[in-house]
Formats: structure tokens, sequence, C-alpha cells
């Protein structure tokens, strides 16, 4: 079945005159017709009528995307109902350079509502399954993009990642995500979360098509002015059979309390591998990891609070008809009415937590605070970089967790995005590949992160890592 | 540190976001225990350190001061709620 491939797989068959678009399209339709009701990654399944412009990069092959990321004539609606029936006017930067280079937008993935969570349960459509065990999370808040990838529903994806969006989905799904450096890929037509951290990047079955999508996806947009006018390689080219001459840092404080047993047992044996490739390691210490995820709860719900100052009821999506709705009604009660309803629990509670940070008294006992932490975060990575190539770390502290086993304490789904925080603090690139699997048959994924705008060296490595290993090429059983 | 269901209350005002009483209370005990968590930040050292507000070496930036294509006003308009003309509608702001 050709929905079971990567991209360049398909590339390669399509050349070869052993495998057109019609059959890819038939064989991931027929898969989504299987699976779909059980993993429900998609929050708008792809629609039969879109087509794809001829162009022999990426030869109409199909691609699922975020429902933060819009597309021109198709649903964007964050999964949140403030945004229900949102039809986008324009594509994205990044939807643009790849429908130029020829690939099919192929549906809308599910997601936490605006990337708020790290489960894909706040949804307003419900919540995404893990293909791995459909009683547990993919992951979030990139969930719908990265059970879409690892159930074979979609060849690859894009996805989103503010804290860890990406990469600890990827890791709970047993894919690869990469988070690109900030100002590496545009965000024009990305729909905002926390605009000092968030990336659109990759999700895929494996890291060669990770490289491939960044080849097209990024580069410099004079529509988005974080978007940093410096020069990208070919990513494809970056990949070699060792690592010799690979320095890697393994910083301490990764390697602690709350990590599971079977997740670092398997994150060592990955450094086996590696070393047994030619990298060599050495332990580093990054001082003020423990204050990443606070730094980061102040910085994003703040951004946050900000950026969703839009979603009011005038311009698009769900206005509140019951009051306000006519010259007779209350514009302040519209907007209130609108947003109580309109937006779900979290995006609430981080409403609430982001204006308080930032109202007056607060700004600089908290937000302030967070900034200046956050220059020492960064100022820890620079550090590190100058005497090494990556960073090892494990992608998420535990498995994927059962639905509904966090959703009661917003703290404790904070910190499950404890390893993957930093790098957007930091603004530095981070990729998440499958490492093993627990005794239950989880995925395990592990995370290489490197200086600013060196990409290449996460490819290198984790590429090598990849050739070497069986875990990319595992499929989950979902009973069909 | 402590929240009370009156500063939620506040707090949501500026933010016009319509809560109700169970909601209210909810949240008042969640943003004590995350706040709580936050104080940490209290025992860094920052007296000598510059915030960073985004990671970017960037100032600046401008394009050419040159006319392109913006969006036709029915299409910025489709996604409305409410709308009269070439107008988004709202309620009556002036009393």
């Amino acid at each position: 079945m050709l929905n079971t491939k990567t991209a360049h797989e398909l590339l390669d068959l399509i050349k070869a005159g052993k495998a057109s678009r019609d059959k890819i399209l038939s064989d991931l339709k027929s898969r989504i017709d299987k699976v779909e009701p059980k993993v429900k990654a998609y929050a708008h399944l792809p629609k039969e009528t879109d087509s794809a412009k001829q162009d022999s990069l990426l030869n109409g092959i199909p691609i699922a995307i975020k429902d933060n990321i819009c597309t021109k004539g198709q649903f964007a609606t964050c999964a949140s109902r403030i945004l229900e029936n949102f039809s986008a006017p324009y594509d994205a930067t990044v939807i643009k350079k790849l429908k130029e280079k020829g690939a099919l937008i192929f549906g809308k993935t599910n997601m936490d509502e605006f990337a708020f969570g790290s489960s894909c349960e706040t949804s307003c459509y419900g919540p995404t399954r893990n293909p791995w065990d459909l009683e547990r999370v993919p992951g979030g808040s990139s969930g719908g993009s990265a059970a879409a990838v690892a159930a074979d529903e979609a060849i690859w994806a894009l996805g989103s990642d503010t804290g860890g969006s990406i990469r600890q989905p990827a890791a709970l799904c047993a894919v690869v995500g990469l988070k690109p450096t900030y100002g590496r890929v545009s965000r024009y037509g990305l729909i905002a979360f926390a605009s000092s951290l968030d990336q659109i990047g990759p999700i895929t079955k494996d890291v060669h098509d990770a490289a491939l999508l960044l080849n097209v996806i990024s580069g410099h947009d004079e529509k988005d002015s974080t978007c940093a006018d410096i020069p990208t390689v070919d990513y494809t080219s970056c990949f070699t059979k060792d690592l010799k001459g690979v320095k890697i840092a393994i910083p301490k404080e990764y390697f602690i309390k709350g990590l599971d047993k079977e997740v670092e047992d398997s994150v060592k044996q990955a450094k086996a591998v590696l070393e047994k490739l030619g990298a060599t390691f050495k332990e580093v210490s990054l001082p003020h990891t423990k204050y990443a995820v606070s730094v980061y709860y102040i910085i994003a719900t703040a951004e946050a609070s900000s950026n969703l100052a839009r979603f009011d009821g005038v311009q698009y999506g769900f206005r509140d008809k019951s009051s306000g709705s006519d010259e007779s009604g209350q514009l302040i009660s519209m907007y209130k009415q609108t947003r109580g309803k309109g937006f779900g629990l979290e995006a609430k509670r981080r409403i609430i937590l982001g204006t308080y940070v930032l109202s007056s008294g607060y700004y600089d006992a908290y937000y302030l605070r967070a900034l200046k932490v956050r220059t020492l975060i960064k100022n820890d990575f620079d550090k590190v970089f100058k005497d090494f190539d990556c960073v090892l770390t494990p992608t998420s502290p535990t498995a994927a967790f059962k639905v509904g086993e966090r959703l009661e304490n917003p703290l404790s789904m904070y910190l499950s995005d404890i390893y993957t925080i930093s790098a957007n603090l930091a603004g530095i690139p981070a990729i998440s590949i499958p490492c093993g699997f627990t005794k239950n048959k989880l995925p395990i994924g592990l995370q290489l992160l490197s200086a600013p705008f060196k990409e290449e060296n996460l490819f290198r490595s984790a590429y090598a890592f990849e050739q070497n290993t069986p875990w990319h090429k595992m499929k989950p059983d979902l009973n069909i | 540190m402590n929240i009370s269901k009156d500063t939620v209350k506040y707090v949501a005002n500026l933010a016009r976001l319509g809560l109700n009483d169970e909601e209210l209370e909810k949240f008042s005990l969640q943003l004590n225990d995350i706040l709580q968590y936050i104080e940490q930040l209290k025992e860094v050292d920052i007296s000598k350190i510059a915030p960073t507000a985004h990671v970017l070496d960037i100032k600046n930036v401008k394009r050419k001061d040159e006319p392109s294509a913006s969006l036709p006003v029915k299409e910025a308009l489709n996604n409305s709620p409410q709308k009269e003309g070439s107008f988004f509608k709202v309620p009556k702001v002036i009393e």
C-alpha cells in the first residue's frame, strides 16, 4: 500500500513509473476510511476537489496540514468554536511554497485548541487517539498531524511548535518532528499563539522527509518580519554514514526525578549507537533548565492573551447572538459573551493567566522577570554550542499518557513539556526521532538540539542514527 | 501569592472574557497552583541581566514602500458574523 511509504520513496516510485498519484490518493483514502473513526486525526477531512500544480519536486504528493495554518478556501479553525466556519481567505507562505513545488494540500489535522495543550484533548472536535494505544493521547498540540502520519493516514504533515507541539507528539507516536530555528520558516498565515516562540515544522516518517520538507518551506519571506534573511542549505545533502568528529553534549539537568526509567534507558542506548558511529559525548550543565517551564508559561500566556484579543466576534468566527448582536445590545457584553462561549477551558485559563502577568502591578514581577531568566536560558545554550554540534536529551519525560489523565491538573500537563520548552525560549532548532519502545509497546523519542540556523547538524546525527536502528520502520497495529 | 475569585473576575473583565461562577472558582484554585510554581523565579539573580523579548538579532525590518494587492473588501467580509454594505456590523458603541 502506497500510503505506508515516505514522500521520498513515493517520488522515486513515481519517477520509476511504479506509482501513480491516483493510486497514492486512493490508498490514502481507503486507509482513512478504515482507521480514522478510531484515531480521529483530522479536524477537516481532505476535499475531493483539490488538485496539485504540475511540478516535479513534490509531484502531487499529498500533505496534511495542522488546522492553525491558513490554506485558501479551506477551514482554519484552530480546533476552536470561536473560529467555527472560518474559511481562510489566503494561503500561508508555507502553503504557497508547497503548492508551487507541486504538493497536494490534503486535509486539516486536529490539534489542541489554539495549540494550547500537550495531549490533543482540548480540541472542540474531541480528542485524537494515539495509534499505538487508542486509550492514550497522541501528544500535542500537533497530535492530529503526528497521529495521521503514524497511522499512515497521511504521507507527511506540517505542525507548529511553541513549546514542544511538534516534537512531543512526534515522540509519543514514533515519527520524526522538527522545530526549525526561530526565523527559519515564515509564519505568515499561521494563526498566532505566542509570537516570540511559534515555528512551523515537518512531521514525517523519516529524517530524509523532514529535510526535504524543510528545503521547501524554509527561507526569507518579506510578509513575516521575524523570518530571517539568512541563506538556507540543501538539508538532504548533509547526511553521512558515520558521525566521526561530531561532538554531542548531554545536559545533566535533563536526567532527573520524573524521567521515566524506560525512557532514560532507551536514550542511553541511543547514545551508545551514536558513539559507535563515531560521535563523542561529554556531560555538560545547562544550569537554568529548571526555570524553563515557569518562564515559558509566563511568556507564552502573556503573548497568547494578547494574540487572542482579535477573536471578538466582529471580523470572523463565532458571535454570541443572544446578547448584543443587534443595535439594542451592548458591545462590551457581546465581546464577553462571544469570548466566554467561543473559547474552551484551557484557552480561557491561559487568557486569564496571561492577562494577569501583564497587568499593572504584576508586569515587573512576572513578565519582565521571565524575559530576563529567558536570557539566562539562552546564554546556557550559547555557551554549550561553542564546543558542541548537538545536545542530546529525551523528548518527553514519559511515554504517552492516558486520555483524561492530566486534563484536570493543568500544572501536570504543563510539566510534560519540560524537555522541549527550552528550545523555543532559546530560539534554537530541535528534532525528535524514534529511539525505542516501552515494555507496553509505547513509542519513545530522543531529542537533538543545535545552534541557531544549524539544522544540518541535527539532520546529520538523526539520519545516521536512523539508518542504524529499526525504530522508524515500526508500524502500529490498529487491529485491521 | 493568592488569587481570589474577585481577582479572576477583575482580570476576566480586562480580557473581555465572560466566565461563570464555576469557572471563576476553578481558575482561582488552579492559578494559585501555577503561580506558586512560578514563584521559583524569585530565587534567580537577574540584577545585571537584560530581557530577551525575542531571540533574533534583527531590528526594524522594512520592505519597500510600494503598493501591492490587498484583500478585496468582499473577501475580507466573507467570514464576518454580521455585515452591512462594505462594513462589519457591531452593536451600538455610543450611548
